[in-house]
């Protein structure tokens, strides 16, 4: 039944099973996603503070190179965002098309993606707009302040994060819909395995989108912080750079500044006086003196302007020639030649001690000078020449040129005034590396950062000032210098002497990360991978499970057929056994052939309950409805049993509640008196199992009504025995088959355990349950329930219609019961209550009832008494108290088990009018009664001996119906054994022909299946002409026997063949018991 | 002259009950009781009964397998009421003659014809023609061993099965 049970809704496992491992995978899905979103918050929080910082870094900035620089650095963020955003979606396959390029106005970016469902998804898209709009803006907003800039470098920063959450959602929106699709098909197996493997290929691509997800974040995350690393060191740079060029610009500001008032001085003093304040002597200490105050100059001096037609005034003034500047022999300072002729000269007159080498020298004859000087006249501001290589230090350096007017100029002056106005120049040298290097002792962490100085005037050739080619190229930094003179540009390039660092603090957490993730993806690989192995085992044990079930049916109906195979010789064997006992035997013979036959017996009851066993674990048994009367079967129950009973001296009896109603629906009778035989099937194995040893025992078979609904009947049957009852450790296994109490092979008790589990199963399938009490040493009360129909009383399956008569006579009777045990009288009572006698008394033994009784006893038609009350000489006494009684009651003797000696003893004594034996019956109290009572009830023929089927047959005409040649030989010949005088005819027309009414043929065998005329038609058309002739002649009756010879003998066929008007069926080829059975009813007259 | 009776006899003992003999639970014995009913009935009256019922018997099988293989031989539309018929008949007879296998086949036969099994039809068939021709032999030699048996002048023994 389980098993049946089982195969019967496999899905229901399945689906547990199944709904249990689809829990284990939800759960790990979702802790991926836990996860998954807990690193993603905690570093895109991570990533905020990082984006707050640098916003009010940014804020800090006021420089716009700065601001260049953070705009160019997150137009580098976006291109390449853009690219990892492609890849990206390229993985997620959500992509159609994407396209990007750099304009000269910025980005523009053209992304369309394949349109999904869910909302998530355009509200992603929504935001990749807004920030994609943004990012456009920006472009064409060059000019953006501050703010805008960094809120969008916020959102760009964002936007990474938007695209990992983006890039999860989808996943797991597609997971989702996996999952549903998965559950939809839960009902084909075949589907159900791509299911799994489906889903085990969903997971993989899950893992591998999350471990790419995982890196991408990581390389991301790296990328971020480096960048950021790079950006600071930048700035650091920048700062740097700044601060030492506008440390340079001021100290060279402030020299040149003296350097101006050193000309004003000389204006004032040199000029302003006659005779001059100043010599050569005066202006050589002070300026010597003044030095400090120029600490970038390497020395000053003065030129007088002198015109071509002064130069012979002048050189006799100051006794000494001009001489001209001589650029190929720096090293000889005295050799200066006389200057050539010119329209002007500009001769040194005062000069520093350190450059005191150059006084008398022209200094319009230097090309650097000579421009210097006219520009500075025009200018009337500090100039600068550009870098040169001094003359005696070698090093490079320019000089700055005042021209000292004689006049106090106005400063909207013209360049003509000014050259009026010009008498002379003051000119300083300014030592260019030795003034940087001066310099840069003087900041802080020069050994950082190498300065370069260009002198940036004629942009195709730069002249370098100062520096090195030393430091990192890669990066620089640029500054504008002024040095007051705006024909002159200067820029300072300052760069990192070290290479940068390599960035442990942007490599390391990301790298943690990127551990993780392959460590986690590695953990869920395995845990994958388990699953997958899990979901392929549970496959393959519910394939075994099946498989392992269809065996278990199989080996049910292998036993089934074997079991069928052998009953079929058995029976042979057990037939043949009686036959020999019937012949003549001596005892021991006899004997012999008895044991043989009880041997059989068993053997066949055996086999009989291992094929009920294997039909119902095959599930082969199925009840049928049919009406039958309760009480009637357990009569037949109660008389089947009996003798068993009687042998171990046990007795039986039967009670059935009134409440039970007479008839009820239930199985097939059949199946019914199997089902019974099955319950007592209960008794008949606690019987064989556990002799009652209190033989006084009582037994009863309580039928309780206990629920009565509409049409459906419950009722609760109790088999109730008073024997050494079921150990209590055997009493878990009782149902199990083939389980005995005590499975030792020296086990006292017989059988083959098999009963129970068949009783179990029969009432499993009549939706009841069984269950038991078992005390050992008290006894055992089997119960069960069953569901039952009612149906009204119908006569045709009460037998009680044989009875009427008699239950109308005993209507009214009076009775007493004397039993010295209550419930045995109560069974009477009802026994007696069933055949009508109304008034029922008990008394508990005959000294009661002789006593407390008395007056009644007058009255009682029936005195029934137990023979365990019996007692002679009680009764004697008991008798001659009723002597004077005008009608003495009749007496009946209830007898449990006596010898037919003591039988005949009780009965010949003439103290009792009639023995009953025990178990009560119906027809055997209705006998019984009628007898006693006199009510003249004939004796009825019993056993009427069987007669020889050859004086049945001999001499009779039949009429052998069979299209098969050797069909008809056989019968032909098996009939005429008989005695029988056949004709054959070999077809269903034929046979027509010649059963015309009046009739030859004492009977026919018609075969059914034959060709033109079956034996149904034939048979039909018999019956039609018998009809027709009956009708015309009033006086006889037509009904030639027709008897259906057929192989395949199931009920529907001999349903048929009574319908159309066939008598009976023998099964081809004959057997002598059925030829007998069937032939008797027509010949036996 | 008696010991090659004797010899017969016990020759044809052995025969018959090799016939009847089942060689394993699943290979069932030529031939069942209904043969040896058969042979009850043979009498002075008809001394070749058995014999005759017997060629019958094979005379239908002919027919009988004729018909089915011409049946099943119609390639598309196989008329499997008309071969159920035959292997009806052919179950009838074979039961009344007590050819066991004969009939253990016909009932696989007629189940795959209700099922309109034709690969089974077929093969069933082809069995059931091998089935009665081994038969055929069979009985062919064991009624050669009767006549030799009378011939020697013996009598035919009863078998007990």
């Amino acid at each position: 039944m389980s098993i049946a049970c089982e195969l019967s809704n496999p899905n229901l496992k399945k689906t547990k099973a199944e709904k249990r491992i689809t829990t284990k995978i939800l759960l790990i899905r979702v802790l991926c996603g836990l996860v998954v979103l807990w690193l993603c918050l905690s570093l895109s929080l991570g990533f905020l503070c990082i984006c707050k910082k640098k916003e009010s870094a940014s804020d800090d900035e006021s420089s716009s190179s700065a601001k260049g620089m953070l705009f160019r650095n997150q137009k580098n963020v976006s291109r390449s965002e853009i690219d990892a955003m492609l890849s990206l979606f390229f993985d997620s396959n959500q992509v159609t098309s994407f396209e990007c390029r750099k304009e000269s106005d910025g980005i523009t970016c053209s992304l369309s993606t394949r349109s999904e469902k869910e909302e998530d998804e355009e509200e992603e898209e929504a935001k990749r707009h807004v920030v994609a709009e943004l990012m456009s803006s920006s472009d064409n907003d060059e000019e953006g302040g501050v703010l805008h800039e960094v809120v969008l470098f916020y959102v760009i920063n964002k936007w990474h994060w938007w695209l990992v959450l983006c890039v999860l959602l989808v996943g797991g929106g597609r997971m989702i819909f996996a999952r549903k699709e998965v559950s939809s098909f839960v009902q084909d197996k075949q589907q159900q395995q791509q299911q799994c493997k489906r889903a085990g290929q969903w997971r993989k691509n899950m893992l591998l989108l999350c471990i790419i997800a995982g890196v991408s974040f990581s390389v991301l995350w790296f990328w971020d912080t480096n960048e950021e690393i790079l950006f600071q060191r930048k700035e650091t740079l920048t700062n740097m750079c700044e601060e030492r060029a506008r440390v340079l610009q001021d100290q060279f500001n402030v020299s040149m500044n003296h350097v101006h008032a050193l000309s004003i001085l000389v204006s004032t003093f040199h000029h302003g006086k006659t005779p001059s304040a100043i010599d050569q002597k005066t202006f050589g200490e002070y300026t010597e003196r003044t030095n400090f105050e120029r600490p970038l100059t390497s020395g000053v001096a003065y030129a007088l302007k002198v015109t071509h037609s002064e130069r012979e005034k002048f050189e006799k003034e100051h006794g000494w020639s001009i001489k001209k500047m001589d650029f190929e022999d720096q090293t000889l300072v005295q050799g200066f030649d006389p200057a050539p002729v010119q329209d002007e000269y500009a001769p040194v007159i005062f000069a520093q001690e350190t450059v005191s080498h150059i006084v008398s020298v022209d200094m319009m004859s230097g090309k650097e000078d000579r421009e210097n000087i006219l520009r500075a006249r025009a200018l009337g501001k500090g100039v600068l020449t550009s870098p040169f290589k001094l003359l005696k230090s070698n090093h490079l350096g320019v000089i700055l040129t005042f021209a000292v007017y004689n006049t106090n100029l106005p400063h909207d002056a013209t360049e003509e005034e000014r050259i009026q106005a010009t008498i002379g120049y003051l000119g300083a040298s300014y030592d260019m590396p030795s003034l940087v290097e001066k310099l840069l002792q003087q900041l802080a962490s020069k050994q950082t950062i190498s300065v370069n100085v260009y002198d940036t005037t004629n942009a195709s050739s730069v002249i370098k000032m100062y520096g090195s080619e030393v430091g990192d190229m890669s990066e620089e930094h640029i500054s504008s210098l002024d040095f007051g003179d705006p024909f002159r540009k200067h820029e300072m390039h300052c760069r990192f002497t070290q290479k940068p660092p390599i960035p442990w603090l942007a490599i390391l957490p990301p790298g943690f990360a990127l551990v993780i993730t392959f460590l986690l993806g590695h953990i869920f690989n395995g845990a994958i991978n388990r699953i997958a192995t899990v979901e392929e085992d549970y496959q393959k044990m519910m394939e075994l499970k099946a498989r392992a079930e269809a065996a278990d049916v199989a080996k049910s109906q292998f036993l089934a057929t074997v079991s069928h195979e052998i009953r079929t010789p058995m029976v042979g064997v057990l037939g043949m056994l009686k036959l020999l006992m019937d012949t003549d035997l001596d005892a021991k013979q006899l004997d012999f052939a008895e044991t043989a036959h009880g041997s059989g017996k068993d053997l066949i009851s055996l086999i009989n309950e291992v094929l009920d066993q294997a039909k119902i674990e095959s599930g082969r048994l199925e009840l049928e409805n049919v009406p039958f009367d309760l009480r009637f079967l357990l009569d037949n129950v109660s008389s089947l049993l009996s003798g068993k009973a009687a042998e171990k001296g046990i007795e039986l009896a039967v009670y059935v509640s009134s409440n039970v109603p007479a008839v009820i629906v239930g199985d097939l009778e059949d199946e019914i008196l199997k089902q019974r035989l099955g319950s007592d099937e209960t008794s008949c194995n606690t019987l064989s199992g556990y002799p009652a040893v209190n033989a006084s025992g009582s037994w009863r078979n309580f039928k309780t009504f206990q629920d009565h609904s509409c049409d459906k009947t419950e009722l609760l049957v109790t088999v109730e025995d008073t024997g050494v009852g079921i150990p209590v450790d055997a009493q878990s296994r009782i149902f199990t088959p083939f389980m005995q109490a005590d499975s030792s092979t020296s086990r006292t008790y017989g059988g083959t355990g098999i009963g129970l589990s068949i009783s179990k199963r029969l009432v499993e399938l009549m939706q009841g349950e069984i269950g038991f009490v078992s005390k050992p040493g008290v006894g055992t009360t089997f119960s069960f329930t069953g569901v039952f129909g009612e149906r009204e009383r119908d006569s045709s399956v009460t037998a009680l219609e044989l009875f009427d008569q008699s239950i109308q006579e005993f209507q009214g009777l009076k009775a007493l019961v004397i039993d010295s045990r209550n419930i045995r009288a109560e069974v009477t009572r009802y026994h007696l209550q069933r055949v009508g006698v109304s008034s029922v008394d008990i008394a508990s033994s005959l000294a009661t009832a002789s006593t407390s009784c008395a007056s009644k006893l007058v009255n009682m038609d029936l005195i029934l008494i137990d023979k365990d009350a019996w007692n002679k000489e009680e009764y004697v006494a008991f008798n001659s108290g009723q002597e004077t009684s005008t009608r003495p009651p009749k007496i009946i003797l209830l007898a449990t088990f006596t010898t037919p000696a003591e039988l005949s003893e009780i009965k010949s004594s003439g103290l009792v009018d009639e023995v009953v034996m025990k178990p009560l019956r119906m027809s055997v109290l209705v006998c019984c009664l009628q007898e006693t009572m006199g009510s003249g009830g004939k004796k009825r023929q019993t056993n009427r001996k069987p007669k020889n089927l050859g004086n049945l047959l001999r001499g009779k005409q039949i009429l052998v119906v069979d299209d098969t040649m050797v069909n008809r030989r056989v019968a032909d010949a098996v009939l005429r054994k008989y005695g029988a005088l056949v004709t054959c005819v070999d077809s269903g027309k034929a046979a027509f022909a010649m059963l015309k009414p009046p009739h030859d043929f004492h009977a026919c065998f018609m075969d059914l299946q034959m060709p033109e005329m079956d034996g149904f038609e034939a048979t039909r058309r018999v019956r039609d002409l018998e009809e027709e002739m009956n009708k015309k002649e009033e006086s006889r009756k037509w009904h030639t026997p027709i008897l259906a010879m057929t192989a395949d003998v199931i009920q529907a066929t001999n349903e048929k063949c009574i319908k159309c008007g066939m008598d009976g069926f023998v099964s081809k080829p004959f057997e002598e018991e059925e030829l007998y059975s069937s032939v008797a009813r027509f010949f036996d007259k | 002259m008696d010991t090659l009776v004797a010899q017969l006899q016990r020759q044809f003992r052995d025969y018959t009950i090799s016939l009847y003999h089942q060689l394993f639970w699943y290979v069932k014995g030529f031939l069942d009781d209904q043969f040896t009913e058969l042979k009850k009935l043979q009498d002075e009256c008809s001394p070749d009964f058995v014999a005759e019922v017997v060629s019958l018997f094979f005379e239908d099988c002919e027919k009988l397998i004729g018909n089915m293989a011409r049946a099943l031989d119609q390639t598309g539309n196989v008329d499997f009421s008309l071969v159920g018929s035959s292997v009806h008949q052919l179950k009838g007879s074979s039961s009344s003659v007590g050819a066991k296998r004969v009939k253990g086949l016909c009932v696989t036969f007629k189940e795959c014809c209700d099922s309109q099994n034709f690969e089974g039809c077929v093969r069933c068939l082809q069995q059931v023609d091998i089935e009665y021709k081994s038969l055929k032999a069979k009985l062919q030699d064991l009624f050669n061993l009767e006549q030799q048996i009378v011939q020697a002048g013996g009598r035919i023994p009863q078998v007990d099965i």
